[in-house]
């Protein structure tokens, strides 16, 4: 089905600019027009349809839906929601609150949000056409296990006391506005907004990422990673990990570098841990949480993620070695 | 005269909207007010939980993206007053 992206590539790098195939630079180049083309085409299309679709589920309906829930049924849903909700990080404040203002407690609140960032369906689709399905289920998975791990530890450890007490206070006005109107051509209208909004936003992250990944598959030799990146070596899962807490990226940019360090030989499992740190968790994120959160339910929840993909890392690396 | 709050945390397309009304507010030679909102307690007040909101006249006619530029022509002109039905989004959330 992307074989066109495939042959589209060959074309141009090999055909049009004359380049030569096995070359470091050929290798780049075909890489670069491949993965760009392919990412932004899946990019439009997936939006598209979840812009179609988007008044089922707005974060307002997924509070209606999680809220008065037993435990039980609460954090896997939330998780769950957290994958398929399109949300983005500047909207994470009041939609924290308007989740507390509901009832619901904090580390159910907490699994929607680790989820909904690392999680979402381009992500998954683009994972899928880049390294198949298997670890694209697999990355899916971990994902929202890791969000309602999380979560759990939060409420086990009642840290409720390091919200901003102004946050309890806040009381939500009626739900009334319908986000967006219910006829097909309101719809579409809106679905091609969405495609114009999030591409605008996530094309650089984007770019960088392929050109990352491009880089990376044409220049650095397999046996710098096998060297230095391989199971073998314990200090390759935490460095992946504390590399990616900081860096801020969409984690549909992430993948082309997923791409070019797994078909460099680096174990799955060093791979996955990378994505998800890179996309769970970054410094805009926590100054825009710093908002609701304190400091220090900032650095536990930072602590518990490090934690949680190191051993998402290590699991994966020891089981599909 | 209108009165219009955006709601929003101040990102960039709660700023578009904000502006997109005063373009078409004085295209239309109408007069409105135009005020950001970015207080989280009063964003939360109207019930608005995906930013940019927009509020005529205390009334919340619209929440989560930019508002098309039909639907702000609609509540510049509207009258009476907006029944708070849905007015279609364009896209962007912030």
């Amino acid at each position: 089905m992307f074989a066109i992206f495939t042959w589209l590539a060959d074309w141009l790098a090999y055909g049009v600019l004359r380049l030569e195939s096995g070359t470091p630079l050929g290798e780049a180049v075909h890489f670069f027009i491949e993965d760009v083309t392919k990412i932004f085409f899946l990019l439009a299309v997936i939006i598209y349809l979840m812009g179609l679709m988007r008044a089922l589920i707005s974060p307002e309906r997924v509070r209606k839906i999680v809220a008065g829930r037993s435990r039980l049924v609460s954090y896997p849903l939330a998780s769950l929601l957290g994958s398929i909700t399109p949300f983005c990080s500047c909207s994470s404040v009041p939609l924290f609150i308007g989740f507390l203002e509901a009832g619901i407690p904090l580390g159910v609140t907490m699994a929607f949000l680790i989820t909904s960032p690392m999680i979402n369906q381009v992500a998954v689709v683009v994972l899928a056409a880049a390294v198949g399905w298997k670890v694209a289920v697999l990355y899916v998975a971990t994902g929202m296990l890791v969000g309602m791990l999380g979560g759990l530890v939060i409420e086990t450890f009642k840290l409720e006391k390091w919200v901003e007490e102004y946050v309890w206070k806040i009381h939500m006005g009626e739900v009334a506005v319908q986000t967006v109107g219910t006829s097909f051509k309101a719809r579409a209208t809106f679905a091609w907004g969405e495609v114009k909004d999030i591409v605008g936003r996530i094309w650089k992250y984007v770019l960088i990422g392929v050109g990352l990944g491009a880089a990376l598959h044409g220049f650095v030799p397999q046996s710098f990673f096998t060297t230095y990146a391989s199971s073998s070596n314990p200090f390759a899962v935490p460095l992946a990990v504390i590399i990616g807490i900081p860096l801020y990226s969409n984690a549909t940019g992430v993948i082309p570098i997923v791409e070019a360090l797994m078909s460099k030989g680096v174990p799955i499992g060093t791979v996955l841990a990378l994505m998800m740190s890179v996309a769970a968790i970054s410094l805009p994120e926590m100054i825009i949480l710093r908002k609701v959160l304190k400091p220090q339910l900032i650095a536990t929840f930072t602590g518990i993620l490090f934690v949680a993909f190191i051993a998402v890392g290590f699991l994966f690396n020891f089981m599909l070695a | 005269m209108k009165h219009f709050k955006v709601l929003g945390s101040g990102c960039k397309n709660c700023e578009n909207t904000a502006s997109m009304i005063e373009k078409k507010a004085a295209e239309l030679g109408i007069e409105a007010k135009v005020e950001k909102v970015t207080d989280m307690a009063t964003i939360m007040g109207y019930g608005v939980m995906s930013t940019p909101g927009v509020v005529v006249d205390e009334k919340l006619v619209h929440a989560g993206g930019v508002p098309s530029i039909d639907a702000i022509a609609d509540w510049l002109k509207d009258e009476g007053c907006c029944s708070g039905s849905a007015s279609s989004s364009s896209g962007g959330c912030c």
